[in-house]
């Protein structure tokens, strides 16, 4: 007990100590605090860690930023939302109010940036959203901007080609009902896919699963039963993986097609043999280089990593070097001028392709159509708005 | 549904369900002799897998002699567990082993973080266990006719030992009454330990089998699986090894045929298991093949 008194008793002066040494002398603030919001455990940790990956390696090759002829180091503060929507909205609470971030890149996960995006508005900080492609993360949020394209179009892309190149009629879709961003992309291929084909009943079945399921035998009993030309089954990697390799074991030989979150190694590695064939929209690909800062991102990469990018890492890169652009635009580090700078971003190079924003704060780009095939993801096509 | 459909849903039944068995009988081996709802034991069975996993990978070692190592290592872990995390706890009020077997989860699940990474592994595939297996339209992976056999022989060894043998007596005293066994002469905290290594080298076995049929491991890859067999548990009647395994082929079962006859109600899968044992423990608090018993004052 009296051992317990003392112990408290130095933590109090110390404390204090830490305190009075703090107010006497006011550090000069020669940092710039980037919040990186990412799910770095739990089922979307993967997509966490590539976008944090590009993020590290912009922050080694331009690691400081200049304001008002005051050079600035660039400091990381990494929180990691966990995969959650709860643990989101504090993770993000976090960095806008004890880490007193200037602003904040993520999250990998529409429905992780979405819990977050009133925090970032209210505190007033603004947030660059990477590969977060659901349209609400950023309509109606002022300080929600994105450096990917919108899932309306990413629908869109992946409709027509079910329509055009699977020449399907039928299609099933599979969803993450818990996740708003698979949700969202379902109806939006949905939409798509019925007014190519002209059949008000073109989607046969939407079938729907839980983030972090493991078993999908009774979803797929019912697919094979359908019988449809195709699967759209938009999710989050490693469930879309057991989904298809549990498929193939079932006997359903129809395509699947998803969307920019299967671009992650752990779909291959999970799927192996079964995903092969699996095709998808990405943000990017190695091989359609599109600025001259593309094939710099690409060597660097290989060069830290030892190993090719994903269409996600580039995000990751491009959302960090936007913040230095709209920073040094905004020659100020106040994150509501940050803000203003980043909303008026036009024709903004990064390596996987130009950002020109719009009042909602998205950018118009291309996208890409990869399939598994050998166990990697290889580039089809190049699909422009 | 036409008739090779319905088969097909019912092969994924018992596929599931017997998973869900084999988990639930370590759950309720412990609880049946300690009365203590061991948290940990999903992420004990987290353990497993992962051990199995490095076996594997890093040691090179074949799958058989991995998976003995991994099990045999969760076995002493499982004991390692009860010695730091319970055993100074004994003769303390229930409820704090409790809270103490939750924190022993949160521990185990935070230092799997830090020691495996978020990102999720992917089990070697093993030829034995991942081939496709065809009986007409009806498919099923080959790990799943191994998964009902492998509970059935637990089981059978587990009512051996329990009730034939010299360790099981002393198991069953202390499960009667702790103090009046002490008094027996009967070495309490080596039963206990004993009781807790067993229960996890099920939850090992549970977490192998597991991964052979979803290869995935992440460190929080054990929550699910640990409530969903908990309910499983206590829906046939805590403390019943029997009861256990039939809650489980029950549990399965009816989170299969919810998503084949009410798919709108697919999303609710995981509360449905919830609602299951609320309404069990309204209806039969004891659980299906649970005994009613009195308890002394």
């Amino acid at each position: 007990m009296k051992k317990a008194t003392l112990v408290i008793t130095v933590l109090v002066a110390l404390l204090a100590l830490a305190g009075c040494a703090k107010t006497d002398t006011p550090a000069q603030p020669t940092v710039v605090k980037f919040g990186v919001f990412e799910p770095l455990t739990g089922a979307n940790a993967a997509g966490g860690a590539e976008e944090l990956d590009g993020i590290k390696l912009a922050q080694e090759l331009y690691p400081t930023v200049t304001v008002d002829g005051k050079e600035y180091t660039i400091e990381l503060v990494v929180a990691d939302n966990k995969s959650d929507k709860v643990e989101a909205a504090n993770a993000g609470q976090r960095l806008v109010d004890s880490d007193k971030v200037n602003l904040v890149l993520g999250s990998w996960g529409s429905g992780l940036a979405m819990a977050a995006g009133p925090v970032f508005k209210e505190a007033q900080v603004p947030a660059i959203g990477l590969s977060c492609t659901n349209p609400l993360v950023t309509l109606g949020n002022e300080f929600y901007f994105r450096v990917c394209f919108i899932d309306p179009f990413q629908g869109t892309v992946m409709a027509n080609y079910a329509f055009k190149e699977v020449k399907a009629k039928k299609a099933v879709i599979i969803r993450e009902v818990s996740n708003d961003y698979s949700v969202g992309l379902a109806k939006f291929f949905a939409d798509s896919f019925k007014s190519l084909t002209g059949d008000p009943n073109a989607i046969i079945a939407e079938l729907n699963y839980n983030t972090n399921d493991q078993d999908f035998s009774a979803q797929l009993t019912q697919v094979k039963s359908l019988k449809p030309d195709v699967i759209f089954a938009p999710g989050n990697y490693t469930e879309s993986a057991l989904i298809i390799k549990q498929a193939r074991e079932l006997g359903i030989t129809a395509p699947f097609l998803g969307g920019d979150t299967w671009e992650i190694a752990e779909f291959i590695n999970v799927g192996k043999q079964a995903v092969e064939g699996a095709v998808m929209s990405a943000f990017f690909d190695n091989d359609a280089p599109v600025t001259p800062l593309s094939k710099v991102f690409v060597d660097a990469y290989q060069k830290k990593y030892g190993k090719l990018p994903s269409g996600t890492a580039v995000l990751g890169f491009d959302g960090y070097l936007l913040a230095i652009d709209a920073i040094k635009r905004a020659n100020s580090l106040d994150p509501i001028k940050i803000r203003d700078a980043i909303a008026v971003t036009k024709g903004f190079a990064g390596a996987a392709g130009y950002i020109t924003l719009d009042a909602n704060g998205d950018p118009i780009k291309s996208a890409v159509i990869k399939e598994v095939k050998n166990g990697k993801f290889v580039y089809k096509t190049t699909i422009n708005p | 549904m036409d008739i090779a459909t319905f088969f097909q849903q019912l092969t994924n039944a018992l596929s599931l369900g017997s998973l869900y068995a084999l988990i639930a009988i370590g759950y309720t081996m412990v609880y049946g002799i300690l009365r203590l709802i061991n948290f940990a034991h999903g992420d004990v069975f987290m353990l497993g897998a992962y051990f199995a996993f490095y076996a594997i990978t890093a040691f090179a070692m074949p799958w058989g002699v991995a998976f003995i190592v991994a099990i045999g290592l969760t076995g002493v872990f499982g004991m390692g567990l009860e010695r730091l995390a319970y055993r100074p706890l004994r003769d303390s009020p229930k409820i704090s082993v409790m809270i103490s077997a939750i924190g022993a989860s949160f521990l185990i699940e935070n230092v799997g973080i830090v020691l495996f990474g978020g990102r999720p592994k992917s089990f070697p595939s093993i030829a034995l266990f991942d081939t496709v297996v065809r009986f007409g339209s009806i498919s099923m992976l080959s790990v799943s006719l191994f998964i009902p056999v492998i509970t059935v022989v637990i089981l059978g060894i587990l009512l051996w030992i329990v009730n034939k043998t010299k360790t099981g007596l002393a198991m069953r005293a202390v499960s009667t009454d702790l103090d009046a066994a002490r008094l027996m002469a009967i070495d309490v905290n080596r039963t206990i330990s004993l009781t807790f290594g067993i229960g996890s080298i099920l939850a090992g076995i549970g977490g192998i089998m597991w991964t052979m049929k979803y290869p995935q491991l992440n460190p929080l890859m054990g929550i699910m699986p640990g409530l969903k067999c908990f309910i499983a548990a206590v829906i046939g009647g805590i403390g019943n090894i029997q009861g256990a395994v039939l809650g489980g082929f029950l549990l399965g079962f009816i989170e299969i045929m919810i998503v084949a006859f009410l798919p709108e109600l697919t999303g609710y899968r995981d509360a449905f298991a919830f609602v299951l044992l609320i309404v069990v423990l309204l209806a039969k608090p004891d659980g299906l093949l649970g005994k009613n018993q009195t308890v002394k004052v």
